[in-house]
């Protein structure tokens, strides 16, 4: 494996391939006919995640931090980078998107009825975006593409939507698009603080990790940053753009939005706002406030879903829920935490994903998602039924699937620091089976009351092709962790120890920042674009290039004049 | 545990006497069961595609056409009990190889790391040890004899694949937890015999109150997850380990004795093990659990599941001995739950109802031993408990079978679980009538039943027991009514069901039949083990008296002995601090005295009440007065489940209701909607711009996003 991989030079065009081949693959949907373009779309992503699954051993766990990284200058005058790396993190964030798209596509093949080019058009151009912001290494680049996954979403919801999708589309982008101006406001300033010191200008992640800056600072920018990305989480209270948009999303857009777009917010987390704001994150009063509105969530979430009607907007709730373990996980700010919320990740997206997949299913079959129009299917869709079991028991985390060994480690983690927070959280694993099972026995148990579900159809092969990955999945991950335990451990480790000041020189990411030298000397290092590797004087860029161009905040123009 | 040979066995420990153990193939005994979930599964699937099919062109059922049984109902029949004889054969042959040897430390066996992060490695690893081995030959022992029973009683039904493929997965978690290295894996079990629990009682799922008592039992159990999901937590940031060998051979020295942490463990233990073991507060779920096809009730909901919070305690028992008042809470919770569910089943008609009181109330007496220190008396009860309440499910399902027949052969609704429609069944069903009588005489604790042994050192221990002595008498005397209320109520249902005029009615009566063999089998197996069981631990003071007259038996305090490299640290601790056990009971008299008077009153009780009830007339349920008075509280449970639904259930749905109403559709999302209504005043150029053309979007977002960039630059 590693052999072919060596050979292809695997390394240095894989993550290019993954972030731009999904715009190529749009070509192909557009190019095809109304009826083919499903085909295209998942030929085409289940073929990124077949090429993706080379990073499995590209990456090496005992290697840098940040690997198969690449630079490029894209706006020198501003130091923007077209810059790119990942770590064990993002390495499974990627993995996630690529595995998820070809799924949620699949798994919706009868679903999406009309303009259907333009809607696998859309998927395509979802997954550049979040591939993108899991590989980006620049935030300019980054903040391009956070913003870019919100426009395909917000056509998804708003035109292949149900009944009331406008309001669930235009709720969505306004949530999501205030948060993420605030952040806007936020990367540019700390861009120009970067600068205020003399360094020549940079958005590369590395370049800006401990900017200095005072407390005051640090808590307004991570008011910023953690704004928009609690959003995206969704942390309560601003989780209610969630259920509406998921109950009006058609089932890839559903599935999409779980397993992966809700994780863009945590990773924001994880890989920015911990970091660059270290004081802030590490501040008793904003742990404490995270803390408290994660577990709130949890308790919250899973009280509202276990009144739901609605099986969709249930599962939307216990989205929240799941987050709120991610979210302790994360400001726990131990290494088990965090290990753990990285799994809970990865779990919620392939079991919630399946469950959308499922109530998707059952949807295309009785064009209800209402909890009392179904009953005693398991006697006759015995096995959508067991998928299903299997599903629901991942997702309140039992022992054996992956939702347990995230849970787990989250609350242990969590426990180490807070233990009347992780108490508290711990109810959660009583709620989700207060949510869960009524909803199972509902839909699968009981008498098989209606005429109309006597004759529905089990699984097809189609349906089993798209569940059967997922299920195995939830059991492996649940049995034997270790192999993405081991290779997220690096990133992780690397961000608790840097975020805590007394380890911070020991830790990886403290290391792979001194390494990275004086900004602007990066693109020298690593050419990747033959036309972009001319040497950047960092004493032009300022005096020739910002001529007339005077940067708010740039202490040494305002000193000469 | 007797004393005297305590301080031999100490000293073998301090020596660190090498193993010469050697366990054959223990891993095959998890994967043996898991195998056949696999194959029955797989096979249930089938099976259960095939009625779908059926039901979709709008017949009720496949049935098992012209051509016989299905190969997906004759292959199970194999398969689920072939797979349990393997395992029970397997298991007993490492039994008998530790027979033979002096094991003081137990033997580990890892097969991979399954979580490791940071300080936190936790083995998928299995430990063979005393403690695991006798509940290894309980599981798999009665699980074999109850997977040959089912092979009867569950041959109609159409979900029989399904069946065995429930319950082998059941015997596969009960293993891993009982054999599980570390708590976490112990926890994989625990949650996983739930999980099988939850499925098993609901097997019959359409019909919606079995659904929803398999709902109840997984929700209630989840209560007490969280409590041991706790007490793992606190475990880990002391030790910074979970593995059973490094908490308990660090905890005398890292804990202190009667400390906050190991009292806030223990009691966290506590609500795990009250949870799976039905005690008080949380016993709720298991006289619903009895939903269930009655050799589940048997397997999961008498013999093993259900003491899984006993083995928790004596697997634990360093740290209990550690905690006196987390101890004493066991015993407490224990006395209280056996003495409560003992009055409660008094007054029950459905024959399985008062057995699954009957099991609370044993669970009870078990949580009393182990809560006051004799961790092998504890765990002699559930071994003894196992046999004759196995016994006693396994008869009543011959009952109800029988009665289900005989009922459905005339169209009669009456209910085939109420005692009071039964009567006179002995004249039918005379080995099911015989071995049921030896297993009531065993829980009643007859002497020589293998019950009068386990029950009786129990109430002893709790009588002698050291510390805040005025608790353990007021324990000790509930222990004693207990016991005799046990003798009382199940001779009422022996006599009830077995005695006095058949009630069932004449035409019935003749469809009423014994058991098959592949039914009475088991139940003499049972029947045996009910008798002899309890002679593999007779008390040292009680074999050497001529009462006991078991002068000719070698194995005098066997069970106290095999388990006490298990138990030797915590006696230990727990005579340090507290002093030894007192050498007569709370009122004088020693030992054999006391085992004399309790089968005395034991049997006089019995013979009375089988007269009693015998004198009295019963009439069938449907004409049948309903209770009044104290008889109407007990008969409806002393009223916790409206009481529950009251102060928990009902708030906790009206506050969720409330937080979807108000706070999130009203508070929430109303300032959301103002903020967006405020934004719809720019409507005039909003409509300007939506032409509905998804590049003027991109394209005003891009442009939108430049103008901002651009300002906040400048």
């Amino acid at each position: 494996m590693s052999g072919i991989l060596q050979a292809s030079a695997y390394e240095s065009w894989i993550l290019h391939a993954l972030i731009w081949l999904p715009l190529v693959g749009i070509l192909g949907v557009l190019a095809s006919s109304e009826e083919r373009a499903k085909d295209v779309a998942f030929a085409w992503t289940a073929g990124l995640f077949v090429l993706s699954l080379g990073l499995l051993w590209s990456f090496d766990p005992a290697g840098p931090l940040f690997q198969l990284t690449s630079d490029a200058a894209w706006i020198e005058l501003w130091g923007v980078g077209y810059s790119l790396g990942i770590d064990g993190i993002s390495l499974f964030m990627i993995l996630l998107t690529t595995f998820t798209m070809p799924v949620a596509i699949l798994g919706a093949y009868r679903y999406i009825r009309e303009k259907r080019r333009a809607f696998y058009s859309l998927m395509l151009l979802l997954q550049t975006g979040i591939v993108g912001v899991f590989a980006s290494m620049d935030l300019f680049l980054f903040y391009i593409f956070f913003e870019l996954t919100l426009v395909p979403m917000y056509f998804i919801v708003g035109i292949w939507g149900g009944e009331r999708r406008i309001y669930a589309a235009v709720k969505f982008f306004l949530y999501t698009a205030l948060g993420s101006l605030l952040m806007l406001v936020g990367i540019l300033y700390l861009y120009v603080q970067a600068r205020a010191g003399g360094a020549p200008p940079s958005f590369h992640y590395l370049d800006l990790l401990g900017t200095p800056l005072t407390l005051g600072e640090q808590l307004w920018l991570f008011a910023a940053f953690a704004l928009a990305f609690a959003i995206k989480v969704p942390l309560f209270p601003v989780h209610t753009w969630l259920p509406d948009a998921h109950v009006e999303a058609p089932t890839p857009g559903s599935v999409v939005l779980a397993a992966v777009l809700l994780k863009l917010g945590a990773y924001g987390f994880i890989r920015f706002v911990l970091p660059l704001f270290p004081d802030a994150a590490t501040h008793p009063t904003v742990v404490m406030v995270m803390l408290i509105l994660g577990v709130v969530g949890i308790v919250y979430a899973a009280w509202v879903a276990a009144v739901q009607p609605d099986a969709k907007k249930l599962v939307a709730y216990t989205s929240v829920a799941h987050m709120g373990f991610v979210v302790l996980g994360i400001f726990a700010l131990t290494l088990n935490g965090l290990q753990g919320g990285l799994i809970v990740m990865i779990s919620h997206g392939i079991s919630t994903g399946a469950l959308f997949l499922l109530l998707g299913m059952l949807y295309e079959r009785r064009h209800t998602r209402r909890i009392e129009d179904f009953g005693g299917l398991a006697r006759v869709t015995p096995l959508l039924a067991t998928a299903f079991v299997i599903t629901a028991l991942a997702s309140i985390g039992l022992p054996g699937t992956s939702g347990f060994v995230g849970e787990f480690l989250a609350l242990l983690g969590t426990w180490e620091r807070h233990p009347i927070i992780a108490l508290v959280g711990t109810t959660g694993v009583i709620f989700a089976a207060y949510y869960m099972l009524p909803m199972v026995q509902k839909i699968l148990f009981n008498e098989l009351e209606r005429d109309e579900n006597r004759t529905m159809p089990d699984l097809s092969r189609r349906e089993i092709t798209v569940l059967a990955p997922l299920v195995l999945l939830m059991v492996v991950l649940g049995v034997f962790p270790t192999p993405v335990l081991d290779r997220m451990e690096p990133g992780a480790r690397a961000i608790v120890e840097y975020v805590e000041e007394s380890t911070r020189e020991g830790s990886l990411l403290e290391a792979a920042r001194t390494e990275a030298g004086s900004p602007g000397r990066r693109f020298v290092d690593h050419p990747v674009f033959p036309e972009s590797t001319g040497p950047v004087d960092p004493t032009l860029s300022l005096r020739d290039g910002v001529q007339g161009f005077p940067i708010p905040g740039d202490r040494r123009l305002g000193d000469e004049g | 545990m007797s004393a005297s040979t305590l301080p031999t066995v100490v000293a073998s420990v301090a020596q660190g006497t090498g193993s010469g153990f050697d366990p054959v193939l223990p891993g095959l005994i998890l994967l043996l069961p898991l195998l056949g979930f696999a194959l029955n599964g797989a096979l249930a699937l089938v099976s259960g595609s095939r009625s779908a099919t059926a039901l979709r062109e709008g017949r009720e059922e496949a049935g098992h056409d012209s051509g016989g049984r299905p190969l997906t109902h004759t292959l199970p029949t194999w398969i689920g009990p072939g797979v349990m004889l393997a395992a029970f054969l397997l298991t007993l042959v490492n039994f008998v190889g530790m027979l033979g040897v002096e094991l003081v430390e137990p033997v580990i066996r890892s097969y991979w790391t399954w979580m490791a992060t940071g300080a936190l490695s936790i083995e998928a690893a299995i430990q063979l040890d005393q403690l695991s081995l006798i509940m290894m030959m309980v599981i798999t022992g009665v699980g074999f004899l109850i997977h040959v029973f089912s092979v009867g009683y569950m041959k109609e039904d159409p979900g029989y694949p399904r069946y065995f493929a429930y319950l082998n997965l059941f015997v596969f978690f009960m293993l891993i937890l009982v054999m599980g290295a570390n708590f976490p894996m112990m926890f994989v079990g625990w949650e996983g015999v739930g999980l099988c629990s939850y499925l098993l009682i609901g097997f019959w799922f359409r019909d919606r109150e079995k659904a929803d008592a398999g709902k109840k039992a997984f929700i209630v159990n989840r209560v007490g997850d969280f409590g041991l999901l706790v007490a793992m937590f606190i475990l880990f940031a002391v030790f910074g380990t979970l593995d059973y060998q490094g908490i308990f051979e660090a905890a005398p020295d890292t804990l202190v004795y009667g400390g906050a942490t190991v009292t806030a463990v223990t009691l966290f233990l506590l609500l795990g093990a009250a949870g799976k073991s039905a005690q008080v507060p949380l016993y709720v779920w298991l006289p619903d659990a009895m939903a269930g096809p009655t050799p589940v009730s048997a397997l999961i909901h008498a013999a093993t599941m259900v003491t899984a919070g006993v083995y928790l305690v004596a697997r634990s028992s360093v740290l209990f001995a550690m905690a006196p008042v987390g101890a004493a809470a066991v015993a407490t919770v224990g006395a209280v739950t056996a003495l409560f569910a003992a009055t409660i089943a008094l007054k029950q008609y459905d024959i399985k109802k008062v057995l699954a009181y009957s099991t609370v109330s044993q669970l009870g007496f078990m949580f009393m031993g182990v809560g006051v220190g004799a961790y092998a008396a504890g765990v002699f009860h559930l071994m003894t408990h196992a046999f004759f309440k196995a016994l006693l499910f396994l008869g009543a399902g011959a009952v109800i079978h029988s009665m289900h027949h005989a009922l459905h052969a005339t169209h009669k609704d009456w209910d085939a679980q109420d005692m009071r429609n039964m009567g006179g069944l002995r004249r039918f069903m005379p080995a099911t009538w015989i071995t049921m009588w030896v297993a009531t005489l065993a829980i009643a604790g007859i002497w020589p039943f293998a019950g009068f042994f386990s029950k009786d050192e129990i109430i002893w221990y709790v009588g002698t027991s050291a510390p805040a002595s005025v608790l353990y008498t007021v324990l000790w005397g509930m222990a004693i009514a207990t016991a005799l209320l046990t003798a009382f109520y199940m001779t009422r249902m022996m006599v009830m069901t077995f005695h006095g005029p058949n009630r069932t009615g004449a035409d019935e009566a003749k469809h009423l039949h014994e058991a098959p063999p592949n039914m009475t089998i088991p139940l003499g197996i049972l029947a045996v083990l009910s008798v002899f069981g309890g002679w593999i631990n007779v008390p040292g003071s009680v074999r050497e008296s001529f009462f006991g007259g078991f002068g000719f038996l070698p194995m005098s305090d066997w069970l106290d002995r095999w388990l006490e490299p298990l138990t030797a640290t915590a006696y230990q601790i727990r005579v340090d601090q507290l002093g030894a056990y007192a050498s007569t009971s709370p009122v004088g008299g020693g030992h054999v005295l006391w085992g004399a008077i309790a089968t005395g009153l034991a049997l006089a009780v019995v013979i009375i009440g089988a007269r009693a009830v015998a004198s009295r007339e019963i009439r069938p349920a449907v004409e049948s007065p309903e209770p009044t008075g104290f008889g109407k509280v007990l008969h409806d449970k002393w009223y916790v489940d409206e009481l529950y639904d009251r102060i928990i259930v009902r708030p906790i749905q009206a506050l969720s209701r409330a937080c979807w109403r108000w706070i999130d559709q009203v508070i929430i999302d109303g300032t959301v909607n103002a903020v967006g209504s405020v934004a719809r005043g720019f409507g005039w150029f909003g409509s300007l711009v939506q032409t509905g053309q998804m590049n003027t979007y991109a394209f005003i977002l891009t442009l939108g996003a430049l103008v901002i960039l651009g300002v906040l630059i400048l």
